[in-house]
């Protein structure tokens, strides 16, 4: 009988040698402002907020099996109410941001309510139906958002406003933010999720609530998109019914393919790879969103895994 | 382990991207071109403007051989996506990424005041030939936004109400573009008609991009009205246009346009459904006035098509900054002494044949011509003048400080004088 391995050092539930690599990554970018252009700072910063937009997608795609067309406007929503809360109302910038990451989650709520009964592509078409719900809302209800003029507002407070700072603040919260989703799909919440995008009927015979660990993990995916829309609307001072628009949720959805479908932090790669793609296509032609296209098309072809997906695919392999 | 070391190595790579960036950026602060940074729809609901506005642009460079005040020009181009969002993207860009000195160009109204809000906190010039926005020029003024050679949404469509007024109209209906634009544009018609008596039977708005105007159409054709006022830019315009003849409203209902809708980016590609809607525009390409024909001629025989309001604009609206570069001695990186210099000029070269000034809000005073759109005698379609209001102002014959008191138009108020 072979001893069994001691056990090895958990830190906040990582271990010893993933801890070092955490600490590692996160002085690099905390450094990247010193080396980095105010507009490749800016750059930096758009990745993060949707790499958080990203992560929480895959919360429900990559482990729940159920992929959502409609963050884009839980996202957008988060981002409405903080402008409106700081410009229209004059709330504190705290306030504002608390508020939006809850109307945020409202939304999700009603969301899951409608959309945990279905899967699969029934999930992908209701979800992207109450997403344009939302995008008709705000496109129309001029007296309140704007129409199609959007929403503009100085909604940083007064500590944020350089590049710099807010750029460290959102490394700070994003951090935070994918610690903690990390620890949700580690979880045996996050078990659950796994075991129901398995096998649905396996965890209903075994006595789970289904619809209920769903309704909870798409609230709990909306409340993350809510933070990603808050720090976007800070991001920017200005919020528009594009943000909310069913485009949004279709990038957030591909930055998270790209990254890898149940990889979780695959988000961040998948939103700097896009954004910069994006950034660097555009300034050459203004056929970028073909280029974009293309290069999705390839993905898929040749990595439907995502970035981060196909590279561990590769290492298990060299493994063996 | 695999993951984050991933991480770790993308984050390093992108790191050594940005510090090869650094050093190249500052080199180009010491070189001598004037950079300005162009933004133009290329894409979306009104890219057949966006394409013109960057062809007035180069046909001023071409007339003086790419260079102002002795300095080479730089001329960068960005597509805003006829889209707040992308034309702040953009203009972040132009200004950060891009060192422009100055920003000019964007065509809607939502794009401009999405960058207008951004350059208020650096400082950019931001010169809007295009974008009309009323506010920018009135109640939120922001000193280096300044409104070259373009117009404000109100300024014609007030003599506009008072000329519907003097051909006996009593009762209007509008149909409109359900943004700024549009709003301050039905306002500015709305309120002048209103208070000489007429009546705003019912308003209709509809969001940009609308494919199918039957519903309202429908609608308007059950009103009892003297004359429809539509306030359509790109290829909406196109569409109520051509929905408009075909439903049978031409010739039963005169069409009362704003000068976006019966432009030539929008009439050149029409045939006779255009033809006898009326507008009131500064602009009107079919004028007998010799500057203007001449400028006519000439960028018809360049670009192969007769220019529109937003060829035009972006002309003078260059002509006018290099206008004040030249004063200034090409001094372009001293802001202050720019902006000041562009308040204080007057255009004497435009196509308009006449001299134009700004008042004391950055925003020009024009003769506002009341054109109508006619067929040419080699078959394509130009607006003619028909009669001309002179020397009107943003504020009509009100008073700018009581004008300012009343709110700026919008869904809510349309200046309709109540009965």
């Amino acid at each position: 009988m072979m001893q069994a391995s001691p056990q090895p050092i958990r830190i906040a539930g990582m271990t010893g040698s993933a801890v070092v690599v955490v600490l590692a990554v996160l002085a690099v970018a905390a450094a990247l402002p010193l080396v980095l252009t105010s507009y490749q700072v800016g750059l930096a910063t758009e990745m993060l907020i949707f790499g958080v937009l990203a992560m929480s997608i895959d919360i429900l795609a990559g482990f729940a099996g159920r992929t959502s067309l409609g963050h884009g406007a839980i996202f957008g929503v988060s981002g409405y109410v903080v402008v409106y809360a700081s410009a229209q109302a004059g709330l504190p910038p705290a306030v504002a941001f608390v508020l939006g990451i809850i109307a945020a989650t409202l939304v999700a709520v009603i969301f899951a309510l409608l959309a945990v009964r279905t899967s699969g592509v029934y999930f992908l078409l209701l979800t992207l139906a109450l997403g344009m719900i939302v995008w008709g809302i705000c496109l129309r209800w001029t007296q309140v958002t704007g129409g199609e003029n959007g929403m503009r507002g100085d909604v940083r407070p007064t500590f944020l406003v350089t590049h710099r700072a807010f750029y460290w603040a959102v490394l700070v919260t994003a951090a935070v933010v994918s610690y903690a989703m990390w620890r949700f799909v580690r979880s045996p919440f996050g078990l659950t999720l796994l075991g129901i995008r398995d096998s649905e009927s396996r965890m209903r015979s075994l006595g789970y609530n289904v619809s209920l660990h769903l309704f909870i993990g798409f609230t709990v995916s909306g409340f993350f998109a809510g933070v990603a829309g808050a720090l976007y609307a800070m991001f920017n001072n200005f919020v528009s019914p594009s943000t909310v628009a069913p485009a949004q949720s279709v990038e957030g959805v591909l930055m998270m393919i790209a990254g890898g479908v149940g990889t979780l932090f695959g988000g961040f790669v998948g939103a700097a790879a896009i954004i910069a793609l994006e950034n660097a296509v555009s300034a050459y032609t203004e056929r970028w969103q073909m280029v974009l296209g293309v290069t999705f098309i390839l993905i898929m072809i040749f990595t439907p895994e995502g970035i981060i997906g196909t590279l561990r695919a590769i290492l298990t392999r060299k493994g063996r | 382990m695999d993951r984050r070391q991933f991480l770790k190595t993308s984050t390093a790579a992108l790191t050594a991207a940005g510090a090869g960036g650094a050093p190249w950026r500052r080199a180009l602060a010491q070189a001598g071109p004037i950079k300005i940074g162009l933004l133009a729809p290329l894409t979306g609901v009104v890219a057949s403007g966006g394409k013109e506005m960057v062809e007035g642009v180069q046909f001023y460079l071409d007339h003086v051989k790419g260079e102002i005040a002795g300095r080479k020009v730089e001329l960068v181009i960005e597509d805003d996506a006829s889209n707040p969002d992308t034309a702040l993207q953009k203009a972040r860009r132009l200004v950060e990424q891009g060192n422009c000195h100055m920003l000019i160009g964007d065509l809607l109204a939502n794009t401009g005041l999405a960058v207008a809000n951004y350059v208020k906190g650096t400082g950019t010039p931001y010169f809007i030939p295009i974008i009309a926005a009323d506010d920018l020029t009135q109640r939120h003024r922001i000193k280096n936004v300044i409104r070259v050679a373009g117009y404000s949404a109100s300024a014609f469509t007030h003599p506009f109400g008072d000329w519907a007024l003097k051909q006996g109209y009593k009762k209007i209906a509008t149909i409109s573009q359900d943004y700024t634009f549009g709003h301050e544009q039905c306002g500015g018609l709305a309120q002048v008609f209103t208070e000489g008596g007429g009546e705003i039977v019912q308003q209709f708005w509809h969001p940009l991009n609308t494919a199918d105007f039957s519903p309202y159409l429908g609608q308007l054709a059950d009103l009892k009205v003297d004359a429809i006022f539509a306030m359509e830019t790109g290829a909406d315009a196109t569409r109520l246009i051509q929905q408009y003849a075909s439903f049978g409203l031409k010739g039963k209902i005169p069409l009362l346009a704003a000068m976006n809708g019966t432009d030539q980016s929008v009439i050149r590609t029409l045939g006779e459904e255009c033809d006898g809607i009326i507008a009131a525009a500064h602009f009107a390409e079919g004028s007998d006035n010799p500057v203007t024909q001449k400028f006519t001629r000439e960028y018809e025989a360049k670009y192969g098509k007769i220019p529109s309001l937003y060829g035009f604009s972006m002309y003078s609206g260059i002509m006018w900054v290099a206008t004040a570069l030249e004063k200034m001695g090409g001094k372009v990186e001293d802001r202050e002494l720019l902006i000041d210099t562009v308040l204080k000029t007057e255009l004497t070269g435009s196509p308009l044949g006449k001299t134009v000034r700004l008042d004391g809000y950055g925003n020009p005073i024009y003769d506002v011509q009341i054109r109508k759109v006619v067929k040419r005698a080699d078959g394509k379609y130009w607006n003619v003048p028909v009669t001309s209001y002179p020397n009107v102002s943003q504020f009509w014959t009100y008073d700018p400080e009581t004008y300012m008191k009343q709110p700026p138009y919008s869904r809510t108020f349309q200046g309709i004088k109540k009965a």
